[in-house]
């Protein structure tokens, strides 16, 4: 495809490797051996006796009940994000008139309100709809910071459906939703899969919103665990690391099956 | 969800003005209706009741005096004339560029290089690239996580290797932790700008390349005289990507060190989570947050700008 294979990139590739692999090695080693080994012999040594103590040790604190509440905020919020954005956008590409533009600009504004502009209100808002504490005040928040990306990655997917095809569904005298369930999702299905991967990651790895809105156990979720046991037990590395392990865990597995299609689904996506 | 819009003959409807041109050609068809307005509500009030009202409530919390508990109290602009007089306020602004700076100098070059050595052809560049990515999927949160405890100055690499690190202690100075900062946000957003100039670098004409190669020009030579200027509308939209992200540093900063040693890592973003959350004051902490706000929309309305999203309505419009 492009040219002779060039020496130099490819070493700073190596060092950029290196500095990769080192902190997952250095974490995945850790997490197999005991506290006193690792404190004993440095992060990076091979472990003298191999445990799974760390990982069941983390469940008994109770990092189950937090995968728990992840999986769930995860699944609410793609869900809200899937049944939102797809009909947003098909009225954005083929809707006509000032208002559809107009709200398509507001999206693109709000693709750079960082979310930690509008934390302080939201506080107040989740409060006043007596959500505090509750994972529905955290995944209605979450979902609603997804919506500009997503709706301008499957604005960018449906754009690419040719005109012919919406000429001929009128031929049939197809009425509005049918067009939108046989022609338009069909086709952009690229772009919704991208959807559903960026959601999906923006609510497994969320941390602000429960951080900020939420307390108590019962409704903590991985992310805050992790922050929770390092201020609770931030001398029990082997502990904390393997915390961070099943933290990643479920994205690393989709990783090694789906690398093709994550990494798509990232490059569409134009921010954090 | 459910309105099918009731449908009148486009040329009743989308008379734009400005290009009539194809209108007639298109009446031997049916009539292509268009989705009405319906189908956009529930996305849009979802949003602004989730993310523009808040926006709206920062600016009027920003002239209050609230403590979380109670009802929030008309305060005019004392929050606003002690952020001006706010050492920690100005200082916390002036970390926020440093930080964003440094980042964007790291990354920028880092990711170019990567980026075009993942575009070409290597033998082990699909293994190699499978780990490189691998920090894109890692919460900020676990990634912190990760870094402090491989940087522990006790139990973790510098203990081990005095030699580079010293007496170890990086989290503990200003440098230090700066330094740390900087390293850990590139470890995490280097794989996902790769990939943005790993596209890019891909739709680079071959042929370019190969007009270079008969002049003579070497490696090198092709990569600052096509390469780099190819990528400059690249660099634009990858630039200011960083700068949003690095303005608004909050993770990495709450766990790796906690605005310290001493304010020497207090960003604004943090600087406002602690005047808020910690110190129970929510007005101080909004008149901040608007700051931060004002801040990434001068720059979100220039990346719209320079990226030209806005331009993209209507590629295949006009039917």
């Amino acid at each position: 495809m492009r040219r002779r294979p060039n020496v130099l990139a490819g070493l700073g590739s190596l060092v950029w490797l290196f500095l990769v692999g080192l902190p997952l090695y250095v974490m995945l080693l850790a997490t197999l051996r005991s506290r006193s080994d690792y404190a004993a012999h440095g992060p990076l040594a091979l472990p003298r006796h191999v445990t799974l103590h760390n990982y069941t040790q983390d469940f008994s604190n109770g990092f189950g009940r937090y995968f728990l509440n992840t999986v769930l905020v995860t699944a609410a919020v793609v869900a809200v994000v899937v049944l939102l954005v797809p009909p947003l956008s098909y009225a954005i590409v083929r809707g006509r008139g000032r208002i559809t533009a107009g709200v398509f600009r507001l999206f693109l504004l709000g693709l750079a309100v960082p979310a930690q502009a509008v934390i302080v209100p939201m506080f107040y808002v989740i409060n006043r709809a007596g959500l505090y504490d509750n994972l529905a005040g955290v995944i209605l928040p979450t979902a609603a910071f997804c919506l500009p990306v997503s709706a301008l990655v499957l604005t960018g997917a449906m754009r690419d459906i040719t005109p012919d095809l919406y000429e001929a569904m009128a031929m049939d005298g197809a009425p509005q939703w049918r067009v939108f369930v046989q022609l338009v999702l069909p086709l952009s299905k690229g772009g919704l899969s991208t959807i559903v991967v960026y959601s999906a990651l923006q609510a497994w790895n969320g941390f602000l919103f429960p951080l900020v809105l939420t307390q108590s156990d019962s409704s903590k979720v991985v992310t805050l665990g992790l922050y929770d046991f390092q201020t609770e037990h931030g001398v029990d590395i082997p502990g904390l690391l393997a915390a961070v392990v099943l933290s990643m865990l479920p994205i690393l597995i989709v990783y090694l099956f789906a690398r093709r299609a994550l990494v798509q689904g990232l490059m569409g996506v134009g921010g954090k | 969800m459910t309105t099918t819009s009731t449908a009148p003959p486009p040329a009743a409807r989308g008379g734009r003005a400005g290009r009539p041109l194809r209108r007639p050609a298109r009446r031997s068809g049916a009539a292509v209706t268009r989705p009405g307005f319906g189908w956009a509500v529930p996305a849009t009030l979802f949003f602004a009741l989730f993310a523009v009202l808040p926006l709206v409530l920062v600016a009027v919390l920003s002239f209050t005096d609230w403590d979380g508990l109670g009802a929030p109290r008309f305060a005019g602009l004392a929050n606003w004339r002690a952020l001006l007089h706010d050492p920690t306020m100005i200082r916390s602004l002036w970390l926020s560029v440093l930080i964003t700076v440094l980042g964007v100098a790291v990354q920028t070059p880092l990711s170019i290089l990567l980026g075009v050595w993942a575009a070409g052809r290597q033998r082990n560049r699909a293994v190699l690239s499978a780990v490189f990515f691998v920090p894109l999927l890692l919460s900020a949160t676990a990634v912190s996580v990760l870094w402090r405890a491989v940087l522990d100055p006790n139990f973790g690499v510098p203990a081990q290797a005095r030699w580079l690190f010293g007496d170890g202690n990086l989290l503990g100075m200003r440098s230090g932790a700066i330094g740390v900062l900087v390293f850990v946000g590139a470890w995490q957003y280097t794989p996902f700008h790769t990939l943005i100039y790993q596209g890019a670098a891909r739709a680079i004409p071959e042929v370019l390349y190969q007009a270079a190669q008969i002049d003579g020009a070497g490696t090198v030579r092709q990569f600052f005289h096509i390469t780099l200027p190819q990528l400059r509308n690249t660099m634009i939209t990858s630039m200011i990507l960083m700068v949003v992200g690095g303005l608004t540093t909050f993770d990495t900063v709450l766990i790796l060190t906690q605005g310290g040693p001493g304010t020497d890592t207090t960003i604004s973003a943090y600087y406002m989570y602690e005047r808020a959350f910690k110190s129970f004051d929510f007005g101080g902490g909004s008149a901040i947050a608007l700051v931060l706000v004002l801040v990434a929309t001068v720059i979100s309305l220039v990346v719209v700008r320079v990226s030209g999203y806005d331009r993209m309505r209507g590629s295949t419009e006009g039917l």
